[in-house]
């Protein structure tokens, strides 16, 4: 079985953004750079689905410029087969649906059963391109998905969708696109051999034109960045604990009206 | 009618409104009045149901409704609202967030072409074009974005947007187009029901209690939920406690886990790390208590109290129990 993974790299959630001079971007100088931690548990789930069947191809694919190989190389090193990087300046402005489109015209030539993505990146917490993916193929697609199991003659998967309240189970039949939510899965850990192993492994760059049509001008344009408005200083209640407590008591409801 | 505003309505599963879709009819009204409709796709609505988002202010209702339609489906969905965007013509097409409106108003705004704002949390008319402000880069800046085309197709963070009032006895047409419904390729298994805490589900509550690091075991937290059932809270914790395994993670409170924006979030023993205040930094007033005078989740809050949590909980407990009962 076939299994294209899509990843994304994003800054790692403790580092430190700035606004860069166009206003719309940030600045990447110092930027410590990720795996998306949603698309971590996809390639897991994808790497898993492989062991247990004891056969198949897990396919890494990524947009964005030439630092992108860094992280395609990790998933490479967590045992991914092979990997595909979308890398053509005239991506650089793509929304979700630009890149679900790229996406899409690389999962036609690849021809997979399955496609695994994270629930949404940590960047801009769209959560979109997955859905997007599914509607360009025609696909089924299941969503925040905490359990999946593929049947016996790779036919169909079943998978427990996570929903307010509790889970909701389905059966999709293959080719499908499913969305890990976290507790899908415990990611591995690269290990030496995998890091080694990885350096010898395929990157495939794409450009735009061998995808056929030209990238279609964004649907959902960044007029720009700014700070969060900070937030009014707040107040340290001193006293005991149970002064301190009444104190807040009746601070929530009198003074903020929180209550 | 044309260039109305769609509120697409998110539903308990038993035929009413969740009360979120006062804020999404609220902020569509706001931009657009009297242009806001309500866009309901559900296998029975009720009577009551369709009573509340007239009285919410929806100048129309919309329904979609058929069997084929629950449990919910993308591609089932995307059919049938595609199919009735392309009669209608919205301008704009709003949805709250939720874990299958996430998936939905993706789908159909590729189906339809355009672009999509997720999890927005404000929205200004420029003058013929929409901008929506969205957190980003876990909470730590705000991206303002706008569209090539309409319909304007966003999501809507709860909690944060003013709910509209209810106008009592205003009534408003409601339409029952045909649906149009696409062969379902998935099929439904089972539904998996959690066990209830009998508290408030954690993105839709007005008050949230978090239990992080400090709360040093999984039975401690029969102490927030003691407190949680005097307020009307919902219980969360923090990733340190969720990846301890001290709490499942749809309890988890974050960047990896439930975005929440209540009223009023109280924190015990949260430490304050990024990936938390991204999950819950739009609350409107915060609270802190933890023993750590140098926790970052002070520099956030509205109210602090250096002191150990076993101490204020109960006690906390107590006073709001006597301030409720006046």
């Amino acid at each position: 079985m076939k299994i294209l993974v899509t990843i994304k790299q994003v800054p790692d959630t403790a580092t430190q953004v700035k606004i860069a001079a166009d206003g719309k971007s940030i600045d990447t100088t110092g930027v410590t750079w990720i795996v998306s931690p949603y698309d971590e548990f996809a390639v897991e789930e994808a790497l898993r689905i492989k062991e247990k069947r004891g056969q198949g191809e897990v396919v890494a694919v990524s947009l964005g410029p030439d630092r992108v190989k860094e992280a395609l190389r990790s998933c490479l090193a967590m045992g991914c087969d092979r990997a595909i990087h979308l890398n053509d300046p005239a991506w650089a402005a793509a929304d979700t649906l630009a890149t679900a489109r790229a996406l899409a015209a690389v999962v036609k030539q690849e021809g997979p059963q399955l496609v695994l993505c994270g629930r949404q990146a940590i960047d801009d917490d769209m959560g979109a391109v997955t859905a997007q993916l599914a509607e360009l193929l025609g696909w089924p697609c299941a969503y925040w998905i905490m359990e999946e199991a593929i049947d016996a003659d790779g036919k169909s998967v079943r998978a427990a969708r996570q929903v307010e309240g509790g889970l909701e189970v389905f059966d999709l039949p293959l080719p499908a696109v499913l969305a890990a939510q976290k507790g899908l899965n415990e990611p591995r850990y690269p290990t030496l051999k995998g890091i080694m192993g990885a350096k010898k492994k395929e990157i495939r760059d794409v450009k735009a034109a061998d995808l056929g049509a030209a990238p279609e001008p964004p649907q959902l344009s960044i007029v720009g960045l700014q700070a969060l408005p900070p937030r009014p200083p707040g107040r340290i209640i001193q006293g005991d604990v149970p002064t301190a407590v009444k104190e807040l008591v009746r601070a929530l409801r009198e003074d903020a009206k929180a209550i | 009618m044309p260039n109305a505003f769609w509120c697409l309505v998110e539903d308990d599963r038993n035929g009413s409104p969740k009360k979120v879709m006062a804020e999404v009819i609220g902020e569509a009204s706001r931009l657009a009045p009297g242009r806001a409709e309500a866009v309901w796709l559900t296998d029975k609505a009720s009577e009551a149901g369709l009573k509340q988002l007239a009285e919410w202010g929806a100048a129309r209702v919309l329904l979609l409704e058929h069997a084929a339609l629950a449990p919910y489906r993308s591609e089932v969905w995307v059919a049938a609202a595609a199919e009735l965007a392309a009669k209608e013509a919205p301008k704009a097409i709003f949805a709250p967030v939720t874990s299958r409106q996430r998936e939905f108003v993706a789908r159909l705004a590729a189906r339809l072409g355009v672009g999509l704002a997720a999890d927005s949390v404000g929205f200004a008319l420029e003058g013929d074009t929409l901008v929506a402000t969205r957190p980003v880069y876990a909470g730590k800046l705000l991206s303002k974005v706008t569209w090539a085309k309409a319909p304007w197709v966003a999501t809507l963070r709860p909690n944060v947007f003013r709910p509209a009032e209810t106008q009592t006895g205003k009534t408003a047409p409601v339409e029952r187009p045909a649906v149009a419904t696409a062969a379902a390729q998935m099929k439904f298994v089972e539904r998996r029901e959690e066990v209830s805490t009998g508290l408030p589900e954690l993105t839709e509550a007005e008050t949230v209690i978090s239990g992080g690091r400090g709360m040093k075991g999984p039975e401690n937290y029969v102490i927030l939920e003691e407190l949680g059932r005097v307020i009307g809270a919902a219980v969360g914790a923090s990733r340190a406690a969720v990846d301890a395994g001290w709490r499942p993670h749809r309890f988890q409170i974050g960047q990896t886990g439930r975005t929440i924006s209540p009223k009023l979030y109280l924190g015990f023993g949260v430490s304050g790390a990024i990936q938390h205040l991204a999950g819950m930094r739009t609350s409107k007033v915060i609270v802190a208590v933890n023993k750590d005078p140098e926790a970052p989740i002070f520099k956030i809050a509205d109210f602090g109290l250096v002191a150990d949590l076993f101490e204020v909980v109960p006690e906390l407990t107590k006073e709001f129990k006597k301030l409720l009962e006046k």
